[in-house]
């Protein structure tokens, strides 16, 4: 991030889309680009939007219900069996995979725990990643700790695999003192500039040009670092939020300024209670990457192993010629509610989703697989199940005790110093609150009304 | 051979009518609103030393721009400049040979998507970059609203003690606005008033090539978001001499043009020349004294040198050329009653454009002019 990896200091009316006019007028217009141009004879078109399109006279649309859908990569089957005994997964350590196993289940555990705390009234709201477990940490599992990620709302996983103690998480959940995000975001939009994930913000699809931005300042702190570790960017979204012009938007200037960002969207089925039918045609989002130029691979979201292995291989492609997109479409269902302000059973049937949560999800997939490897039994699962649960518990009771950050946290850093008129607003308001002390209770907040005392910062 | 009727017509909106004593052209070359010498542009108390006892150029407001871009890019190897088409200079020139002098790694073009532009921008500020965005017109920075609103404005609050290091500061977003006679809807807007709304962005509006050279400078250098509005009908017609080093002037921070005692005009961009031409011509014809503000940052505003110009007043008078409704005025307007109401010898006066869309045929009657100003000003001394 900006502290991180911060360059030192170096040393008359143009119709936008229309008139001419004033571009005709200027003289030293700056001539930077090759033409393009017909060669006598050709049997290519040579436009210089399409520059090497073969001529044909046989009339044909290309139709895209016809072609085959691209494939989905798997390591594992859904019985946790390796498909092609002749690729064992080669990179990962034992240790490594139980490592995997052990932060898919803390955060699904979590989730369990926090589902329940909101529905007896402890947080205002909670969003479980139930399904999506082995998109999130696989993924996050062959990114570089110091690559920047910019996250949608359901990749906990990465939060728990770079770090995030069950307090840091309670923290922002419950707002505390100790909430980075000073008790101003809802739950479960985390931030950290240690583990170099920008704070998440509800807006679907904005973070994904911010990453195309963010990859474009590391492509050239590569360039002019280039002894320091190479970097990429990770973008999280779901397929719905692909269906914003954002999403368009930053593939294709990605694209352009050729910038080593990794777009990885979560395909889980549905948006809210939209399913992908009603959100797109086409063959779904990957076949998009490749509509703007960018290498593309759809994955088993289910098989955490194949996302490591996407993963890692789309990082180096990244990097590859000073940079480039990588566009992953990974495939899974999201078994939860959207929110803990959704009931999915409205618009689905119960039995579609226990008959997901059965049959197929990336927990009792790698579990699997593990135990017919002898790197897990039952035992070793309820004591992590127990642990991990404890962990979670403990810091949930001592974070539901914490007090709010001081109530001047409601005007601090909307700039980096506060204004005259907040100034004056945050003084009115206190006075409001001691000439109405019945109306407002400020016990909650960290030095109560002293809390409301402010300075120039 | 061209038909008569072609060759006599004239270009309607170079003219004036013919009587007109107040709605006249406003003379570029004469109006003590630009630096007509070094010595004067060399005598700004705001600029540094440095700039102070250096050498002056005597450029428009496009080329201050453009000199103040090439400063930028020279001094911090952070900063980068691209929009639609900004690489071979920008349609209103304002990035000449910035591709040439600092390479196609750090002024380029981008795909046609303002969201996308502005959505880019923001996350290499967020990885320490300092992107100066350029949105080709005003009147189309809207696909960009949700990445201004939701995000560059609030990325520095929702990170909280992440701040430092996932803020948009260092972001400057610029965009050509305001009426040039022929623009009509969608090349003429001045959406300055959407953007004061939001706190979290600074909205900066330069009325000089002086101004805009240091303002933009300073909007560079800050460590929160800007939008910096450039009013393009000066970027060929306001030449000034210009201080020849790079120097900053103050954000948020108003600066009295003229002293006076009767009445006091806060305008911002073009319009205060429009106000200069009124108040001479009051000044004259009803014995009045008139004090002219220059906002410069639209917000955060300076609102205590506008209070205390009031309350030495009395009577006050803003102007603008976006819509009345809802536009900064209102906000000026309201905070002088909160703050200066017993002082007041009249009700502040709000004049700027109708709340209408900016028809091709009738700018001269949407747009403040100098008669307007003028009768505002009579209206406030007879009250």
């Amino acid at each position: 991030m900006a502290s991180k990896r911060a360059f030192g200091l170096l040393e008359p009316l143009a119709a936008r889309r229309t008139s001419r006019s004033e571009l005709r007028r200027t003289t030293q217009c700056q001539r930077r680009w090759s033409s393009v141009s017909q060669r006598p004879g050709s049997d290519r078109v040579h436009f210089p939007g399409a520059v090497n399109s073969k001529f044909t006279t046989a009339l044909a649309f290309t139709r895209p219900a016809e072609l085959e859908a691209m494939p989905t990569y798997r390591i594992l089957d859904q019985e946790g069996v390796i498909v092609d005994k002749s690729r064992q997964p080669s990179d990962i350590s034992s240790e490594e995979m139980v490592g995997l196993y052990k932060h898919m289940v803390s955060v699904s555990i979590m989730d369990l725990i926090m589902f329940d705390a909101q529905r007896q009234g402890k947080v205002s709201f909670y969003m479980v990643s139930a399904g999506e477990e082995g998109i999130a940490v696989g993924s996050a599992s062959s990114l570089s700790p110091n690559d920047p990620i910019f996250a949608q709302y359901r990749e906990t996983g990465i939060f728990q695999y770079r770090g995030f103690t069950p307090h840091d998480f309670m923290a922002q959940l419950f707002a505390t003192t100790d909430d980075p995000g000073r008790g101003r975001n809802m739950p479960v939009h985390y931030g950290s500039t240690k583990y170099h994930i920008h704070t998440i913000s509800s807006p679907l699809a904005t973070q994904i040009p911010q990453a195309s931005g963010a990859a474009y300042a590391v492509k050239m702190q590569n360039m002019h670092n280039p002894t320091d570790e190479q970097r990429v960017v990770a973008c999280y979204f779901g397929e719905g939020a692909a269906s914003e012009g954002d999403f368009h938007a930053a593939l294709n200037i990605a694209a352009t300024r050729a910038c080593p960002v990794l777009f990885i969207c979560r395909n889980n089925g549905y948006a809210i209670s939209t399913p992908t039918l009603e959100q797109y045609r086409g063959d779904g989002i990957a076949s998009r990457g490749v509509g703007y130029g960018i290498d593309t691979i759809r994955v088993d979201g289910n098989d955490i192993l194949a996302v490591r292995e996407v993963t890692r291989q789309a990082r180096q492609l990244a990097l590859e010629q000073g940079g480039r997109p990588v566009l992953i479409e990974a495939m899974s269902y999201r078994v939860s509610h959207h929110s803990t302000s959704d009931d999915s059973f409205a618009y689905r049937a119960k039995v579609e989703v226990e008959d997901w949560k059965r049959r197929d999800n990336p927990i009792t997939r790698l579990r699997k697989y593990m135990e017919s490897n002898s790197l897990w039994d039952e035992s070793q699962e309820k004591e992590l199940r127990s642990e991990a649960r404890k962990s979670v518990l403990d810091a949930y009771r001592k974070a539901e005790k914490e007090k709010h950050p001081p109530l001047r946290s409601m005007m601090t850093d909307v700039y980096e110093e506060l204004t005259e008129e907040q100034i004056e607003q945050m003084q009115k308001m206190k006075k409001m609150v001691e000439r109405y002390p019945n109306e407002y209770d400020v016990t909650g907040y960290e030095g109560g009304l002293d809390g409301m005392n402010v300075d120039r910062r | 051979m061209l038909p008569r009727a072609l060759t006599t017509t004239r270009r309607a909106y170079a003219s004036h009518p013919p009587k007109a004593r107040l709605n006249i052209s406003t003379d570029y070359s004469s109006t003590p609103l630009l630096h007509h010498s070094a010595k004067s542009a060399l005598a700004n108390k705001e600029l540094s030393a440095e700039a102070r006892n250096g050498t002056t150029q005597r450029i428009n407001l496009f080329q201050a721009i453009n000199s103040a871009l090439a400063h930028a890019l020279r001094s911090d190897q952070r900063v980068l400049l691209f929009g639609e088409d900004v690489a071979f200079g920008g349609v209103f020139r304002c990035s000449m040979n910035l591709a040439n002098e600092f390479g196609d790694d750090r002024v380029f073009n981008t795909p046609l998507s303002e969201q996308g532009i502005v959505g880019f921008a923001i996350g290499a500020a967020m990885e320490g970059m300092r992107p100066v965005a350029e949105i080709q017109f005003a009147d189309y920075v809207y696909p960009a609203f949700d990445q201004i609103v939701n995000e560059a404005a609030k990325c520095r609050y929702r990170a909280g003690s992440n701040g430092d290091a996932q803020s948009s500061g260092g972001l400057v977003i610029r965009m050509p606005s305001g009426g040039v006679g022929h623009g009509a809807l969608y090349h003429s807007q001045s959406p300055e008033s959407l953007f004061t709304h939001i706190p979290g962005m600074r909205v900066v509006i330069p009325r000089s090539p002086t101004q805009a050279k240091g303002l933009l400078l300073a909007a560079i250098a800050s460590n929160d978001p800007v939008i910096f509005m450039e009013p393009k009908i000066l970027y060929r017609a306001a030449v000034e001499h210009v201080p020849a080093e790079a120097y900053t002037l103050p954000l948020s921070t108003a600066e009295i043009l003229k002293e006076g005692k009767d009445v006091t005009i806060i305008s911002y961009g073009t319009p205060l020349y429009t106000c200069q031409s009124a108040l001479e011509a009051a000044e004259r014809d009803l014995k009045c004294s008139v004090e002219l503000i220059d906002l410069r940052t639209v917000y955060p505003w300076d609102r205590q040198t506008v209070m205390s110009s009031v309350r030495k007043t009395g009577r006050c008078i803003v102007v603008h050329e976006s819509m009345v409704n809802a536009g900064v005025g209102a906000e000026v307007a309201a905070t002088i009653q909160e703050g200066c109401f017993l002082r007041l010898e009249a009700p502040v006066q709000r004049v700027a454009g109708w709340s209408t869309h900016p028809g091709l045929a009738y700018e001269k009657f949407n747009i403040p002019d100098v008669a307007r100003v003028y009768d505002a000003v009579k209206t406030v001394l007879e009250y």
